[in-house]
């Protein structure tokens, strides 16, 4: 039953629990019209400790094409929180407004404190470096919908291994499913963490610095970017993010039905003349992310189109 | 030597790393009893070289589990008549509450005030736990 539980981290949720979310999500996608006012009269609370356009949008959008509404803020500055509220002051409050919460804070944890303090269901949007579960949420939707199952694949993650939360989640969520094997591909100062590799299976995954030579053994390619802001000085970034991008010179031996995925936004990690191949689908996964967090918002407030 | 009476009933917390006597003294909020402490530095050991030592004349309930983050090495010795009639050894507990400090500048249990943050033992070890909150290792 997840009527009234809260979405911290993608392990909260058992794989028959994100199973019935993408089902469902899978039948929002089919017919959205059934979907448009489930949601009447229920309330969002969209706490957004700080900007992030992208997640904000996606989870307003999904609330409204739902028939719900949506009150909050999109930058701490501008609410009660810059006078000194506590996280837990502010969610009780909420809670008395509103039916259900999204909160995106720069600290680690704080979505899970506010959790803990709430009597309404509580989802992270990203709390500093730490989890961002709808993202991960959307990754697996956009792979079960567009490779039609979530085992049996091989998956190669390319980029900033090492300082990249969405890559750290997808790893973990997909080592859950079955015949899984990784492909870490990465320049060596950007390798993926101990602590991952040590929770997989020695024989699921190897780690190479090559994108063309790994290439054709994916079925799945998860590209991320390689962020200014872990870097000391300005010549090791620009070096680092030049190493790999992708072009279709380099897609060339890449299986037909591969899929091209990316969290969004990209700097130019993918060459824009990768956007026409129709194994690109980082647009429609964006796209799946509203359905994801659709069919999320449904299944924590219990309600579905029959009621 | 200095002369300390012995206990006819209490507690005495024996071979506390030299040093850590103070720290698990004001732990157990000792420095507030209204009955007969004492807290006695640098004792000769044959163990340790050098230990610190507490007496504690009373029957009081403790938190003992707190004593192994500190220093879990340490004995502690229930005392009846003059006689010890329990020993203790602490060792370092599975989940502590509202004692450890999370070392994630960016962790939300810096900035917001909350009591008994949950820190779950990770590695025996290294002596590290982790936050419940943030899932940083912080070792003590
Ligand atoms: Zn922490």
């Amino acid at each position: 039953m997840l009527k009234g539980r809260h979405l911290i981290e993608p392990k909260d949720f058992s794989l028959e629990e994100l199973d019935e979310i993408f089902t469902l999500a899978e039948e929002i996608i089919e017919n959205p019209r059934d979907y448009l006012e489930v949601c009447k009269g229920k309330l969002l609370g969209s706490l957004f400790y700080e900007p992030s356009t992208r997640t904000r949008f996606s989870f307003e959008a999904a609330m409204l094409r739902l028939g719900g509404q949506v009150v909050g803020f999109s930058e701490a500055g501008s609410s009660s929180v810059s006078k000194g509220e506590s996280i837990s002051d502010t969610i009780k409050t909420v809670g008395c407004y509103t039916d259900i919460a999204v909160m995106r804070h720069p600290k680690e944890g704080a979505p899970k404190l506010a959790s803990k303090n709430s009597d309404i269901p509580v989802i992270n949007a990203g709390d500093g470096g730490h989890q961002h579960p709808t993202q991960t949420l959307t990754d697996l939707l956009t792979i079960k919908a567009l490779k039609k199952d979530l085992s049996n694949h091989t998956i190669g993650l390319c980029g900033d291994l090492m300082f990249g939360r969405t890559v750290h989640s997808l790893v973990k969520a997909m080592s859950r499913y079955e015949n899984i094997k990784f492909v870490f591909i990465s320049p060596p100062e950007l390798k993926i963490p101990d602590y991952i590799k040590n929770e997989l299976k020695d024989n699921n995954y190897y780690e190479t610095s090559d994108i063309e030579a790994a290439i054709e053994d994916l079925d799945i390619l998860y590209m991320t970017r390689v962020q200014r802001e872990r870097f000391l000085n300005e010549e090791e970034y620009l070096r680092l993010k030049n190493s790999y991008i992708l072009n279709n010179e380099k897609l060339k031996n890449a299986k037909e039905d591969m899929i091209i995925m990316h969290p969004l936004p990209r700097v130019n990690e993918i060459h824009t003349e990768v956007d026409n191949d129709k194994r690109a689908v980082y647009f429609k996964q964006a796209r799946y992310g509203m359905f994801v967090r659709m069919a999320l918002i449904m299944k924590l407030l219990g309600v579905d189109k029959n009621a | 030597m200095l002369n300390i009476d012995s206990i006819k009933k209490g507690i005495v917390i024996d071979h506390i790393k030299a040093g850590c006597g103070y720290k698990i003294f004001k732990e157990l909020k000792l420095h507030k009893a209204d009955y007969t402490v004492a807290l006695i530095k640098n004792v000769p050991s044959k163990q340790l070289g050098k230990k610190d030592l507490i007496k504690i004349e009373n029957e009081i309930d403790l938190d003992f589990k707190v004593l192994g983050i500190i220093d879990p090495n340490i004995t502690i010795n229930i005392i009846k008549n003059e006689e010890i009639i329990d020993k203790i050894n602490v060792k370092l507990p599975k989940k502590v509450k509202g004692t450890l400090k999370c070392k994630n500048p960016r962790c939300v249990t810096t900035v917001e005030n909350i009591e008994d943050v949950e820190f779950t033992l990770v590695n025996r070890e290294t002596k590290e736990y982790k936050c419940e909150y943030c899932d940083t290792n912080t070792s003590i």
